[in-house]
């Protein structure tokens, strides 16, 4: 170590402490046992973090394994504490940041109804073509898309959608995983 | 080997086979089978509370000065909710408890059922972990792991909760060694690089200071005596939180006394000015930084905790070292010794200069009086009486506690029970049951408020039923004395509702009980009725009336730092009346 290290790191990040807010998907592998949700979840509320996107479900039957993506803001410090107090739930295995393992693999599903006629109903079935979006259901007045992707791509598409007749959209939250051959 | 029987009978089995010999409960419907069992038997002995609140905290003293984990049995509903603070307090400062809770039959849970509650949603964030036991084949898996857990790593409570229809079938009993858990692994042995690289530091240090707290204490006797080799060797002054005292004995000359908000002088100035700091089981709580970007400036930091939470949460460290205290210290000493490193003597001679100076202020000071008794003045004689006795120590939360931190003296763990986190009033006399309970023979004291003491009360009753002769000694101020004190700080002086009006007569009260009743109010008597307190034999209520007034110094004022202290010989009325800023009136 350095051991000429002449000042210390010590000091309080405190509110007004300028530390940037960044944005963290955290991929939690817990035991599939009841109330687990509600304790990852009673967490955040608990502690004032914030939860942008989660998702659930089991994800290994034999091992009653689930996996939790939660998308979350915060300084690094905040992240750092999310992580360690997650870590302190008895059923969970293992909290694993993908956004600091590199760039991690996101993906989001989103079922998006839009209505009208005419040339608007024309320009919402090309674009959903430019987007790979598929139609799932359909009437003379009505589409509802099936939309893949990256939340970014998503974001896009309903952002156009909006001009285009916007009736209602569901999403799945981000489901991620980290890339390479490696278990998250 | 598995055994067939209830799910009552695993109960009482497991019990048996964790070594519980006391349980602390109040009966109920949902927990009837259990209490069958309970009557069927011999080897546990179970503690008939007059509140499920009281079993709770009764547990954690018993806990607190055993080192064992304390059980405790309720029932649903009411008996549940009323056993939340308790799991909450137990949270807190980190005290091993396994409470099983009665739950309605499996068939009506979410029917609103008479006495029904959410059990587990109610106690989860106030428990280190819970189960709902819906079947009885899991039901000695989960005993065994919540003793486990309960105790493993930074320990806490845990709740049972167990449907009736539950404890009434019948399943396959396993024994604990068959339980190893999946998931719950807490790091015990430290990594050896950061062990180093702290005595690195520590060698190299000319102003060192140890911040020690309940972890040390949590860890066990060995961390303790760990501690007082390693703060010897090295000849650095030690400090405290209220949590941690009596790990290092408070008559030695390193002693600093306790640290934070009423902390001494030399205490707070070392922790202020220090260029190293050695945090061993402490977490940098609000009371013990007070304002944090003012805290310990230009000090590098090192943190000793089992818990990754706990480090790196308020303050920053330079050398986290994630793992139990008394594996760390063992480690630290024998880095210690295999280096037997070149101090820097002359620095160490100046900084304990530095130190004598703030001693010499002398900040426990208080002004004597010869008509009424100073409450400092009644905990010193209480100290002085019972110093060479066999005693434990537990209080109640106010400035009484504060003076018992500050004027009684500890040298030896376990033997001081406070409520430091939560802050409940209470906590004491529930709490010196507990401790009498596992300590016959030793003298306990509950040091209490006139408030506080009303606030749990009813467990006198209880201290009679099992002989235990339990000495509460209130500081009657007839005031919420704290609250007084920060009306006084905060609010102009308007007293809202601090003060006690329409007290009980203690003495009637203590007689009522079936205990006997003291009173006294003159600081001459006050020796003579101390002793006659020791000397009778079952409980006592001694009703100490001191000066009415008095506040509780020194203090740092929330949203100051350490080196702005507030000294009880320096504050005027005035002076008292502005001590805090605006930004600090929003802290509690
Ligand atoms: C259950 C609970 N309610 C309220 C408080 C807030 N509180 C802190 S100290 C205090 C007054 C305690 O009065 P007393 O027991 O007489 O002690 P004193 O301060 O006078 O020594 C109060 C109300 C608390 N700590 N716990
Ligand atoms: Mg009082």
């Amino acid at each position: 170590m350095n051991m000429a290290k002449p000042v210390s790191k010590s000091h309080y990040v405190g509110p007004g402490a300028a530390q940037a807010i960044v944005s963290r998907t955290l991929s939690i592998l817990v035991d599939n046992e009841p109330g687990v949700l509600a304790r990852v979840i009673g967490l955040f509320s608990g502690r004032g973090y914030n939860i942008d996107s989660l998702t659930v479900t089991e994800t290994e039957h034999e091992k009653h394994l689930s996996r939790i993506t939660i998308v979350t803001r915060g300084t690094p410090d905040v992240i750092e504490q999310i992580k360690h107090q997650l870590e302190r739930l008895i059923p969970i295995h293992r909290v694993r940041d993908l956004t600091n393992e590199g760039v991690a693999l996101e993906r989001e599903l989103a079922l998006i109804k839009v209505s009208g006629k005419g040339d608007k109903r024309i320009e919402a079935l090309r674009i959903a073509e430019i987007f790979r979006a598929k139609v799932v259901d359909t009437s003379t007045e009505h589409f509802v898309f099936e939309v893949t992707g990256k939340p970014s791509k998503i974001e896009e598409f309903i952002a156009i959608m909006t001009e285009l007749g916007l009736v209602e959209v569901s999403r799945t939250g981000i489901a991620a995983i980290g890339r390479g051959p490696a278990s998250s | 080997m598995a055994r067939t029987m209830t799910g009552a009978e695993m109960v009482l089995a497991a019990l048996n086979d964790q070594g519980v010999e006391h349980i602390f409960g109040y009966p109920g419907g949902a927990v009837l089978p259990i209490y069958d069992e309970l009557f069927q038997q011999e080897r546990i002995k179970h503690i008939l509370v007059r509140q499920e609140g009281g079993a709770l905290h009764a547990a954690e003293g018993y806990a607190r000065s055993t080192g064992k984990v304390g059980v405790a049995l309720v029932t649903s509903g009411p008996g549940a909710t009323n056993a939340v603070t308790g799991l909450t307090d137990a949270l807190m400062d980190s005290i091993p408890l396994v409470c099983i809770t009665g739950q309605v039959p499996t068939h009506l849970i979410g029917n609103d059922a008479f006495q029904e509650c959410d059990t587990v949603g109610i106690t989860r964030p106030c428990t280190k972990h819970n189960w709902l036991v819906k079947n009885v084949n899991d039901l000695a898996r989960i005993l065994h792991e919540a003793f486990y857990i309960a105790k493993a790593g930074r320990p806490g409570p845990v709740v049972i909760d167990i449907p009736k229809d539950v404890q009434f079938a019948t399943g396959n009993y396993v024994g604990p060694s068959n339980i190893a858990h999946k998931t719950y692994k807490p790091r015990v042995k430290p990594d050896q690089n950061a062990v180093r690289e702290a005595v690195e530091l520590m060698a190299r240090a000319k102003k060192p200071v140890f911040y020690t707290g309940g972890g040390v204490i949590n860890s066990g006797p060995k961390a303790s005596q760990l501690l007082r080799e390693l703060v010897r060797l090295t000849g650095y002054p030690i400090t405290s939180t209220l949590m941690g005292l009596g790990a290092y004995p408070a008559s030695d000359k390193q002693w600093l006394g306790m640290l934070g908000m009423h902390g001494t002088y030399e205490a707070n100035f070392a922790m202020h000015d220090c260029d190293v700091m050695i945090a061993v089981g402490a977490r940098f709580d609000d009371r013990i930084t007070g304002r944090l970007d003012a805290f310990s400036p230009g000090s590098q930091k090192i943190q000793i905790d089992i818990d990754p939470s706990s480090i790196n949460k308020n303050v920053k460290v330079d050398i986290p070292i994630v793992g139990d205290v008394a594996y760390t210290l063992e480690d630290m000493l024998r880095i210690w010794k295999s280096k037997s490193p070149q101090l820097d003597k002359a620095a160490h001679k100046s900084w304990w200069k530095q130190i004598d100076g703030w001693r010499a202020k002398k900040s426990l000071s208080y002004k004597p009086s010869r008509d009424v008794i100073m409450p400092q003045y009644a905990i010193e004689r209480l100290f002085a009486l019972t110093k060479d006795r066999d005693a434990y120590i537990t209080t109640e939360v106010g400035q009484h506690q504060m003076w018992a931190a500050q004027f009684y003296h500890f040298d030896e763990p376990n033997r001081w029970m406070t409520s430091g986190g939560l802050g409940t009033m209470g906590y004491g006399l529930p709490a010196a049951i507990g401790a009498q309970l596992a300590h016959p023979k030793s003298l306990v004291i509950d040091i209490a408020g006139d408030a506080s003491i009303l606030m749990n009360i009813q467990e006198a009753s209880t201290a009679v039923q099992y002989d235990l002769p339990v000495k509460v000694f209130i500081l009657n101020n007839q005031y919420m004395g704290m609250v007084r004190q920060w009306q006084q700080l905060l609010h102009g002086n308007r007293l809202s509702h601090s003060y006690t009006e329409s007290l009980p007569d203690f003495v009637k009260l203590a007689e009522a009980y079936g205990w006997t009743g003291m009173r006294c109010d003159n600081p001459d008597d006050l020796d003579d009725a101390i002793r006659a307190m020791i000397e009778t034999k079952g409980p006592v209520i001694f009703d100490c009336r001191v000066a009415n007034l008095a506040n509780c110094f020194p203090m740092i004022p929330s949203g100051k730092a350490h080196n702005e202290m507030l000294l009880g010989s320096d504050v005027s009325d005035d002076e008292v009346g502005s001590a805090i800023g605006e930004e600090g009136k929003v802290l509690v």
